[in-house]
């Protein structure tokens, strides 16, 4: 009974749900996180103690505290304060709010990245830059951005890669992802081994192709700035 | 062209330049010399305003960079700049190096900033590396290429922070020749720098600098061959 692997066939839509989920969440909190990760990175680098604190104090907050703690605040306190408490509106669904905290602690470790590759980039770039009187943004965007973005690859892809698997927490609030898929499996069938060993290789097949991806990337991308 | 006035700068509680005074003519080439950590370098990054500068003023072109007002970004559209350590942009080919602030600075079209940017690479002699990445070139046609990329914006002043320190030997004399012919085409130009050779031959005037104050100035003959202040025969007696 216990490895009766027929059971996957039997809940296989739950697993591709969960499957699909599970990509979702990880596409998602990487493009959002990149985004928020991008202004938050900037700002800490800003002279101004107005930009710089507060995206000081929002790294601290999201790296300092549990992922599982923040899904359940974001789902259980935050959330439904903002939507039924000030807006008058029901509360997010579990996997709306799993993007957004997802989202949020991406961007909090990204913001690290941005800023330790922007920082890695020789100051006198952007002071040739400015000397041909490109405005900060122009020399940001054309001069130190794309040199920065290369040298952050390795470091994005582990944090990818870390978030395709933590986003296996979302579980707790009952979304529909793969590590659900196989408790829920697990639960129902009393099938134990199958489901989890399922799972598993669902996580490792996505992390390889993942890890590859982005080797695939720092390849085109040749550090020296030879090429593209 | 540049008019500096009661000029200071500190960084925290080193005082680097102290009350420089200058007036530089249009079409002037003017040589900076002096020992390291004179301030030499901040002061010709005072002029484009990449140091900011504690008190004085600065008039470049007619603009006054103390102002608050002024645009800065539109000042050093006029004022082209090169390093030391020539601060190529190493993601991009040289055309591109060039091109890259008509296009997004002056809003050239392609056209016209790759057209500019080929004549120039003939005038530095290197038509043949447009397509060449920065990182194969060495370390004089860079130089080049960093001074094809300063002139492509058309630049009425030019600002040399010591151009030649970073090659090889046998690199120099090329970089100093296009230097030499830009003299010669009337551009003005302040130039860091520590070879006297080029500073005797094509400057119009030599600003010999020490702890951070003009100690004495004048034409290229008056300072090498009739130094009349102690500090500046002790230097050229360490450098000539």
């Amino acid at each position: 009974m216990e490895w009766n692997w027929s059971v996957i066939v039997e809940y296989q839509e739950l697993f591709i749900r969960g499957l699909w989920m599970t990509i979702q969440l990880t596409v998602v909190a990487v493009v959002a996180g990149l985004f928020i990760g991008l202004i938050l990175g900037l700002m800490r680098l800003s002279d101004k103690a107005w930009l710089r604190l507060p995206a000081v104090a929002y790294v601290d907050l999201f790296r300092g505290t549990p992922l599982l703690l923040q899904i359940l605040a974001v789902h259980f306190a935050v959330l439904p304060a903002l939507f039924q408490d000030v807006l008058g509106l029901p509360a997010p669904d579990a996997a709306t709010s799993s993007f957004i905290a997802l989202s949020l602690n991406a961007g909090a470790y990204i913001a690290e990245i941005f800023r330790g590759g922007i920082q890695s980039i020789d100051k006198g770039q952007m002071e040739a830059a400015r000397s041909l009187g490109m405005t900060y943004r122009q020399a940001m965007k054309l001069v130190v951005l794309p040199q920065a973005f290369k040298r952050m690859l390795p470091p994005l892809g582990n944090e990818f890669i870390a978030l395709l698997k933590d986003s296996s927490l979302v579980t707790v609030i009952a979304v529909n992802d793969i590590t659900y898929a196989a408790f829920a499996t697990a639960k129902n069938t009393f099938v134990r081994w199958p489901p989890y060993i399922t799972a598993a290789l669902v996580y490792l097949v996505l992390t390889l192709v993942l890890s590859r991806l982005v080797g695939y990337m720092e390849r085109r991308l040749d550090p020296n700035g030879r090429k593209g | 062209m540049i008019q500096v006035e009661n000029l200071n700068k500190r960084f925290g509680d080193h005082h680097v330049l102290k009350d420089i005074h200058v007036r530089i003519g249009e079409s002037e080439v003017v040589c900076v010399i002096g020992p390291s950590g004179s301030g030499k370098s901040t002061f010709l990054r005072c002029l484009n305003l990449l140091e900011r500068v504690s008190s004085g003023r600065v008039v470049v072109g007619g603009f006054d960079l103390t102002d608050p007002k002024t645009d800065i970004n539109r000042v050093r559209t006029e004022v082209g700049m090169v390093f030391q350590q020539f601060e190529l942009f190493p993601h991009k080919n040289v055309l591109d190096n060039i091109t890259l602030a008509p296009i997004h600075v002056r809003k050239w079209p392609k056209e016209q900033a790759e057209a500019k940017a080929l004549a120039l690479l003939d005038k530095v002699g290197l038509r043949s590396k447009a397509e060449a990445f920065p990182g194969e070139l060495s370390g004089g046609q860079k130089q080049r290429v960093a001074i094809a990329r300063a002139l492509a914006m058309e630049p009425k002043l030019m600002l040399f922070d010591e151009p030649t320190s970073a090659l090889d030997p046998e690199m120099v004399k090329e970089v100093l020749d296009v230097m030499k012919q830009l003299a010669e085409e009337g551009m003005t130009m302040v130039v860091v720098t520590h070879e006297m050779g080029f500073a005797r031959e094509v400057s119009d005037r030599v600003i010999f600098m020490d702890d951070g104050r003009i100690v004495e100035e004048g034409s290229p003959s008056e300072i090498f061959s009739r130094p009349k202040h102690e500090r500046l025969k002790a230097f050229l007696s360490k450098v000539l």
